[in-house]
């Protein structure tokens, strides 16, 4: 769960794409935030949104990090603790650029949707063109600026491309209410596309889901 | 203070009537009415006090100690001449800064450095308690504690911490008093005591009492002391709060003091030396009954049993800020067991944090220099006196 989130946290202004989720939660609501890095988008959902946010973090480091802002963190593995949470006990479960490092990202995405009464999932774009080119071209796996691993050593073990996920929110009986692509700063594309054309665009994307009832 | 110069009785057995620290003394118009159906009374808590309560009297932190400790939390130990045992965590500049908050640190009932235990004399017959003494519970030890909170005109507490014995006090206090704890740090310890511990436990107790100087529980008035006995439950204890690889790091198989075996019992081994050393200052400074009583209330401790059997009962709606931190080598009071404390926490709804310490150095880490348990708690404590308004 250290991904992405923890390498960009140093600028003083809230990241664009966190900004994006923090927009889709409600003020005054109950968050849960799996794998919370350092607490940058927790931190963001009390001070602009007035949240209740509890968070799950992986590494030591961005636990203290996080209980030193005064935030509620708890030291986990989305895969393992996640079930010990009981049904609709959040309004929202905020998954950030983790998903992919997970080990079974369904029963991850399973459990959000029932600990939560609505999920925010962002994940980075495998689709995206600039990827699929380097695949086709360089005959190698894409290492890109926001992709930054080897195949090797990488946490990002199931990576997927925004119509997978798609795919994926369908199989499990979510309905997503609201996707939102993200250029390579994280800004939104603004123009209306058909998924396929984000799948092309897209450097990652942000869903806000919840399952059927 | 004059230097031991209330010492009638050796080492720990005169701080039972005369402590070296402060003293609460409750008369019989105050017992505490204990859960094993008696009111003790009169009733004294020792304690120590460190920094200064502010104004508002909200920065008060109360320190629990654990099986063997006492008030002397940042002092010397007017025993044995040591350091406090916590002067890790707590004083100036430290985590627990002395010169922000007001630290409190009490000798828990049952105790034997000045709270009424076991050690103490019986007003009734004039003679130290013994096993007269009633059972103590670590329900009890918390009750005492807020009679002292009380008696300082302290309504609510800025922060309870402890480890081990001291962080199941830390969850009664949440549990029983929820308003009157802002922040809890329960350190290394568990919200109930596992079978496995009752047992290393049990051995200790059976060790103090098959010693012939025990004279069932009354050698304080026959003038003997089964040193020989308590010596060894330490010993054992003591394993139990290192790690199979701690302790082979620092003594591996290295003889002592000598080049080849001795064929013999004496202490050829290192560890050997080193565990009957821990046992032979452990007797100096505690009373063999104070043991049995302490670990009997960590035995009983059982918080959801207190609360129809589910520990989420216990903190429910609880608006105390909990930090949970446990040791990857703690086996005594494994991360196992502040996870479930912490599901029941979440569960609850109250806010709580976890951090599980990497180290080598088993459940005694809480007592040791850990730079990672340092940083967990300054930086909870600090974020909790923002909320709290402390400056």
């Amino acid at each position: 769960m250290e991904g992405s989130r923890a390498m960009s946290s140093q600028a003083s202004a809230p990241r664009v794409d966190l900004v994006v989720v923090a927009e889709m939660v409600e003020p005054g609501s109950r968050v849960l935030d799996v794998g919370c890095g350092d607490g940058e988008l927790l931190n963001l959902l009390r001070d602009a949104r007035a949240v209740d946010g509890r968070g799950i973090e992986l590494s030591q480091s961005g636990v203290n990090q996080c209980v030193a802002k005064g935030l509620s963190v708890i030291q986990g593995d989305a895969d393992t603790d996640l079930v010990d949470y009981p049904d609709d006990s959040f309004d929202y479960v905020i998954l950030s650029q983790t998903l992919q490092a997970t080990r079974r990202p369904r029963v991850v995405l399973e459990h959000m949707l029932r600990i939560g009464k609505r999920a925010i999932v962002s994940v980075p774009n495998f689709g995206h063109w600039r990827v699929r080119a380097q695949l086709a071209f360089t005959g190698r796996m894409p290492v890109t600026q926001s992709l930054s691993y080897s195949w090797y050593d990488t946490p990002n073990i199931h990576f997927c491309t925004i119509a997978d996920f798609v795919a994926l929110a369908r199989d499990i009986g979510a309905t997503i209410d609201k996707s939102v692509a993200l250029d390579r700063h994280g800004n939104p594309l603004q123009v209306a596309l058909p998924t396929w054309a984000w799948n092309l665009l897209g450097e990652q994307a942000v869903f806000l889901l919840h399952r059927k009832r | 203070m004059g230097e031991a110069s209330a010492i009638t009785r050796p080492g720990a057995a005169s701080e039972a009537d005369a402590p070296h620290s402060l003293a609460l003394r409750l008369g019989p118009d105050r017992p505490l009415a204990m859960e094993a159906g008696v009111n003790l009374a009169p009733l004294t808590i020792a304690y120590q006090t460190y920094g200064a309560l502010n104004a508002a009297k909200s920065n008060a932190i109360l320190v629990c100690h654990a099986l063997t400790g006492d008030q002397h939390v940042a002092s010397r130990h007017p025993v044995t001449g040591r350091d406090g045992w916590w002067e890790t965590m707590v004083g100036p500049g430290r985590p627990l800064d002395t010169d922000r908050f007001f630290v409190i640190c009490a000798n828990v009932v049952g105790g034997c450095m000045g709270t009424t235990g076991p050690a103490s004399v019986n007003p009734a017959t004039g003679e130290p308690y013994g096993l007269d003494f009633p059972v103590v519970t670590v329900g009890d030890m918390v009750r005492a504690q807020a009679m002292l909170i009380d008696s300082l005109g302290i309504d609510a507490l800025f922060c309870v911490a402890g480890g081990s014995m001291g962080g199941m006090q830390v969850l009664q206090w949440a549990a029983l008093y929820p308003k009157r704890v802002f922040s809890a740090l329960p350190i290394a310890t568990a919200a109930r005591h596992s079978s496995q511990n009752i047992a290393f436990h049990e051995v200790g107790r059976q060790a103090i009492m098959a010693d012939p100087d025990w004279r069932g529980g009354r050698y304080l008035a026959e003038g003997a002391r089964p040193a020989k006995g308590l010596a060894v439950a330490r010993m054992a204890a003591h394993i139990t709060y290192l790690s199979d690889s701690a302790l082979h790091r620092r003594f591996g198989r290295n003889l002592q003091d000598r080049v080849a075996r001795t064929f013999s019992f004496d202490a050829d081994f290192q560890v050997e030396s080193y565990l009957r050393h821990q046992g032979s200052i452990f007797v100096e400074r505690f009373d063999p009954n104070s043991y049995l009583y302490m670990t009997r209330a960590m035995d009983y401790f059982d918080l959801a049993a207190d609360y129809g059997g589910a520990l989420v009962n216990a903190f429910l709606g609880s608006r105390t800020r909990f930090c949970v931190v446990s040791f990857t080598s703690d086996w005594l009071f494994p991360t196992s067991d502040s996870r479930a404390l912490v599901r029941a926490l979440n569960a609850g709804g109250a806010s709580v944090s976890f951090v599980e310490i990497e180290t080598d150095r088993g459940h005694d880490a809480f007592l040791l220099d850990v730079p990672e348990l340092f940083a967990t708690t300054r930086g909870f404590i600090d974020a909790a006196a923002r909320a709290r308004g402390i400056s």
